[in-house]
């Protein structure tokens, strides 16, 4: 047991190091400790452990069989036959070309217009704090909520509030969400993600060096160049964070697509179309598939997250 | 030393910005100020933006036929029970590996963030299986256990972060003046704890709140909560309009207050401690 790890334990537990007590007793002390932390991470380690293993181990299960709840019921096993139905069915290469869209497109917005939006907030201005407040205000509606007013009254063709902006300019309305579907389901979830990714990276960028900037500006540096040089490197890692969690929740945003499109006109991400033949099409082998399918894509990202994560754990 | 900056130059900064922060707020402001218009006040061409007759109309009516009050209630007992719950369990866990650290505890933590990480839909049918074999289908109950769950690592994480910067030393000068155990984790640690446990109290109840695939997809008529209350206006009626921004208001207007209190913690809170 490396002194390393006991010296934390020290001193919350055993007798402070400077009582000078034998080594023997802080041990003793640490040994106690230790057995009472186990016990006290166990409910917390036990549940998440269940919460993980339980539903994988059954969607493994599930994949493996031809399993039609309304038609039939269990009718055995199939090997990897829905594995390589889920890939080949004609749904499957839409919906990953609709979900790379989506999120690179929701990714590309966010993080351009968070260092924009970071960079504006950062400057001196009165009135700072309620700017901020009116800024983040989207990530806290709900997000049936954000996608039912954006559909209803942005977006209709006949009465959203976009309809009457294109005809004071004397344009045709747009029919959004049938004619530029994916670009509308976009729009309303950067909305919702831009306040996420401007709050952090506003306080990665407020932990920049101000003088460094100053010292650039003094030597000549154009502000691009200081941009480029100095805020934009200061900013990666938060930038990497930002993708890293932003990427993990948008593979399955759910809500806005079902309360708007329904999955048509190319809005069928992967995470929709597993829900339809899980739920809509109760073909659960199928959908069981599929799942494994999206927990292998979230586990790629989350590796790299992680790694960062683990990181600053260290430091 | 900071340059002074002229009245001139921050004059742009503060106009652009209250332009652009105006133009992200303009949906919520707008539902708001709709919600108080009459049906056709709402469809008007060009829209009224103000100049219109207040009206509490549409809140009665939405009241009237969706019954918010018990959405309402469901959201309260589902966002409030899976955070206290989750705050129970984690806090001997957070605590324990934030004052008894061992080889292990690092592991320990990135693998329960990684529970985070497993996409809701690629276990939806076995959740959706188990709810319906232990009748745990549309109960709040069946909800506040899954809610608790998703949110437990964040919980575990915020709460460690926090406990990690309570310095060790004050513990020892507490039992150095005749400390018990009891009165140290009492008198000491427990009143430095309690600003972190109400942020991350404040924080989960908000993400249980507006969780979205879970409460659409386990409740039906009984423990259905705010989300849900929401999506049965998908498929208009008529003119809808305005009830739809009431009911839009009301949905959010709780959690959008209790946000902009949070907004400080959210940034550790969401980013596992990587940005501070």
């Amino acid at each position: 047991m490396a002194t390393q790890d006991s010296q934390p334990a020290d001193g919350l537990m055993a007798a402070p190091a400077a009582s000078g007590k034998p080594a023997a007793s802080d041990l003793g002390g640490t040994r106690h400790a230790r057995a009472a932390a186990r016990l006290m991470m166990a409910p917390a380690v036990i549940l998440l452990l269940g919460w993980m293993l339980v539903p994988l181990t059954m969607t493994l299960y599930f994949s493996f069989k031809k399993y039609l709840p309304l038609r039939g019921g269990d009718l055995g096993w199939v090997g990897f036959d829905n594995y390589v139905r889920f890939v080949s069915s004609s749904a499957f290469w839409p919906s990953v070309q609709a979900t790379l869209v989506i999120v690179g497109g929701v990714l590309a917005i966010t993080v351009v217009l968070g260092v924009g939006l970071a960079i504006l907030l950062n400057q001196p201005m009165w009135g700072q704090g309620i700017v901020r407040v009116l800024v983040i205000a989207p990530f806290f509606v709900m997000p049936t909520v954000s996608a039912l007013v954006w559909k209803n009254m942005f977006m209709d063709p006949v009465n959203g509030l976009l309809a009457h902006l294109w005809k004071a300019f004397g344009a045709e309305p747009l029919v959004w969400l049938t004619q530029a579907s994916t670009q509308s389901i976009i729009l309303i979830v950067s909305w919702q993600w831009l306040p996420f990714a401007t709050l952090i990276l506003l306080t990665a960028i407020q932990s920049l060096d101000r003088e460094q900037l100053e010292a650039a500006e003094m030597d000549g540096a154009p502000p691009h160049k200081r941009f480029a040089f100095i805020t934009l490197p200061h900013l990666s890692r938060a930038i990497t964070v930002v993708v890293l969690i932003q990427t993990i929740f948008l593979l399955s945003i759910f809500a806005e697509i079902f309360v708007t499109t329904q999955g048509a006109f190319g809005t069928k991400t992967l995470t929709y179309l597993i829900f339809q033949r899980v739920l809509e099409s109760q073909n659960i082998g199928l959908g069981s598939a599929g799942g494994v399918y999206a927990i292998i894509l979230a586990n790629i990202v989350a590796i790299f997250l992680m790694r960062i994560v683990g990181k600053n754990l260290d430091a | 030393m900071a340059r002074a900056i002229t009245p001139q130059r921050k004059a742009l900064n503060t106009a652009l910005a209250w332009g652009v922060g105006l133009l992200i707020f303009f949906p919520i402001l707008w539902t708001i100020l709709t919600s108080f218009q009459t049906e056709a006040q709402a469809i008007s061409d060009p829209p009224v933006f103000l100049f219109f007759d207040w009206t509490l109309e549409n809140y009665a009516v939405v009241q009237e036929r969706s019954d918010y009050g018990r959405f309402l209630w469901n959201s309260i007992i589902i966002a409030g029970g899976s955070t206290i719950l989750g705050i129970i369990i984690a806090v001997p866990a957070a605590w324990s590996m934030a004052f008894v650290p061992s080889k292990r505890t690092k592991d320990i933590l990135l693998w329960m963030l990684s529970t985070k990480m497993l996409p809701a839909v690629g276990v939806l049918y076995p959740i959706y299986l188990i709810f319906i074999r232990m009748g745990l289908l549309d109960t709040k109950i069946g909800l506040v256990i899954v809610l608790m769950l998703i949110n437990l690592p964040i919980i575990v994480w915020m709460l460690y972060t926090y406990f990690k910067e309570i310095p060790g030393e004050i513990l020892e000068a507490a039992r150095m003046d005749g400390a018990t155990l009891k009165e140290e984790v009492l008198y000491v640690l427990t009143p430095m704890a309690i600003p972190g446990i109400a942020s991350t109290l404040l924080l989960n109840v908000i993400l249980a709140w507006n969780e979205a695939f879970w409460t659409l997809n386990l409740t039906a008529a009984k423990a259905a909560p705010l989300t849900a209350f929401i999506a049965s206006y998908s498929s208009p009626e008529g003119l809808f309009y305005a009830k739809l921004s009431a009911a839009s208001t009301m949905a959010i207007g709780p959690i959008l207050i209790l946000g902009w209190f949070s907004q400080k913690q959210l940034v550790s809170g969401l980013t596992f401690g990587a940005v501070k």
